[in-house]
């Protein structure tokens, strides 16, 4: 260890509370964000909200078709697995759902990685994708649902394609944002070992970007499943967000709430596969 | 044949409020083959613009540069390039790195292995193949960028201050493994470097630059690393009367260009 080290080491111990201080949280003191684990505060707060919506519908503090109870809720979730509610059990209407949100990211996936990388990369794409993709993306769903229903039908190729128009925008601008994540050393290296262009995107650029890429795909899933409901307003006899729908008009709110905790579920544990997936793929990420 | 020939090079950049500024001046140079040149200079002197024309990174604004009997106009697989830093893939792992250039040519995986564990060996990094490339300190990842520019088997090896984010303990540890890996591969080398030691200690011929515009002001023939190479026995050779003086008159020449551009302005 050098002078320089030992002094500064000096400095920060007698700067730091030291004393009162364990020692295992001295290692995570000064460092911003703090890198400790938060799912013992998660699972707290998911405990402390559970009880009190259970207290509150249990005291009757608020009434059952404003809140239902928990374990109404629950029992619906049971029932719905063996009795149909509407047109399909709930077993039918998460699979159909599933099918059109996990098609509409694959198609999303397909085309806006592509579309995105080339973006990135070329200056004719960026001209040429740029002004309609700022066009949509801010514009919500549900305007544009009645033209893409005109235009696709009322079977499943209109649901699909107002998920996958939901998809698209964030995914392409994350793969764009993404190539601009490789360094110019290793694009000069590549070219000096030989690469050609497309040797140079596949094998440089691509990976390069591929971190943000991953984001972009968890953002976008994101978006496919809150695009659902609205997908599934028109012409919908089977499908999560048509249960809800359909449930609402009824004023059944104990289906509604079940319909969107299943929607939660679902759209959550997606994300923590994406997550896990992020970890396998690109393990460099943040090391570098 | 291996050799760099650098015929009255000049290159400006435009300036962001509008005009020029000339980044190098008439710049000749020649390396023979298997030659060890270092362009020293302090910063701003224009090697690393210098060594990117060469490695075909810049276009230059006149002049021709001419390597292995070709001239240059784009980056290629004949001219090797070992970057500061930041220059590895860290989606590949260590050998997978080494081999790039080979993947990029389409040599079979096997062969590629093997080829990557005997450039490892070479720069003294055996047996780390598999590691990721993150794992490994500051001197381990020049090493293998070393490696990868070896792998691809190149006529001329181009290095950018490869040593400059180093340790000093490291950094020596480093030079006399260049030499010796010179040595044993023959290769043409162009050295960027602004430590008079490390010049004089590595060079077949030290070139020093002067700053504003980028020109090349003094030639000068070494042989202290060939003494290195015979003793091996590097603080031997960097105590010797010789080197120190040497390296005090030379270290007196780069100093007042670097006044002199800092009292001049631009």
């Amino acid at each position: 260890m050098s002078g320089e080290e030992a002094t500064a080491r000096q400095t920060k111990s007698r700067t730091a509370p030291a004393a009162a201080a364990p020692r295992r949280a001295a290692a995570a003191r000064n460092v911003f964000p703090d890198p400790r684990s938060a799912i013992a505060i998660s699972i707290a707060t998911t405990i402390v909200l559970g009880l009190l919506w259970w207290l509150a519908t249990e005291r009757r503090w608020i009434g059952p078709l404003f809140l239902p109870a928990p374990d109404v809720v629950f029992a619906r979730l049971i029932e719905g697995i063996a009795t149909p509610i509407g047109d399909a059990t709930l077993l039918g209407h998460a699979a159909l759902s599933l099918f059109r949100v996990l098609s509409a990211f694959v198609l999303a996936c397909a085309t806006a990685v592509p579309a995105g990388i080339a973006m990135g990369v070329s200056r004719f794409a960026r001209g040429v994708f740029d002004p309609p993709i700022e066009f949509y993306r801010p514009l919500p769903p549900l305007a544009y649902l009645p033209l893409v229903v005109i235009w696709f039908g009322i079977d499943e190729a209109a649901k699909i394609v107002l998920i996958y128009l939901a998809c698209f925008a964030p995914l392409a601008l994350a793969a764009r944002a993404g190539v601009r994540s490789v360094l110019p050393e290793q694009v000069n290296a590549a070219l000096s070992l030989g690469a050609t262009r497309a040797q140079l995107i596949r094998h440089v650029i691509l990976p390069a970007a591929l971190p943000e890429i991953l984001t972009g795909m968890r953002i976008a899933l994101g978006f496919g499943w809150t695009t659902l409901v609205a997908a599934e307003m028109v012409a919908a006899n089977v499908g999560l967000g048509q249960m809800v729908l359909n449930a609402s008009n009824f004023l059944r709110t104990d289906l509604v709430v079940m319909g969107i905790v299943v929607i939660a579920a679902f759209a959550y544990a997606f994300d923590l596969a994406m997550r896990q997936a992020e970890r396998r793929l690109v393990p460099w990420k943040g090391q570098m | 044949m291996g050799a760099v020939s650098v015929q009255g090079l000049s290159v400006s950049f435009p300036l962001p409020g509008g005009g020029w500024i000339d980044a190098l001046v008439g710049i000749d140079l020649s390396i023979p083959e298997g030659g060890f040149c270092v362009a020293l200079g302090a910063s701003g002197c224009g090697k690393t613009t210098l060594l990117n024309c060469i490695a075909g990174f810049i276009a230059p604004s006149s002049g021709r540069i001419v390597v292995a009997g070709r001239e240059v106009t784009t980056p290629s697989a004949d001219r090797g390039v070992v970057f500061q830093k930041d220059a590895l893939l860290p989606w590949l792992s260590v050998w997978e790195n080494v081999a790039f250039g080979p993947m990029l040519a389409g040599m079979r995986r096997a062969e590629r292995r093997r080829l990557a564990e005997e450039k490892l060996a070479l720069v003294g990094l055996a047996g780390l193949g598999e590691r990721p490339v993150w794992t490994l300190s500051g001197g381990q990842k020049q090493r293998v960028g070393i490696a990868r520019a070896l792998a691809a088997n190149p006529q001329v090896l181009l290095m950018d201050e490869p040593f400059a984010a180093l340790d000093a303990l490291t950094r020596e540890t480093m030079q006399e493994h260049l030499l010796e890996i010179w040595a044993a591969s023959g290769k043409t080398m162009f050295f960027i470097t602004h430590s008079v030691e490390e010049a004089l200690f590595l060079a077949s011929e030290v070139v020093v630059m002067s700053p504003r515009p980028g020109r090349i002001v003094r030639r000068l023939p070494v042989a202290f690393g060939m003494r290195y190479l015979r003793t091996r026995d590097a603080r031997g050779v960097k105590s010797d009367p010789a080197f120190i003086a040497q390296r005090e008159e030379v270290l007196a020449e780069v100093r007042a260009f670097a006044r002199q551009a800092v009292g001049g302005g631009v």
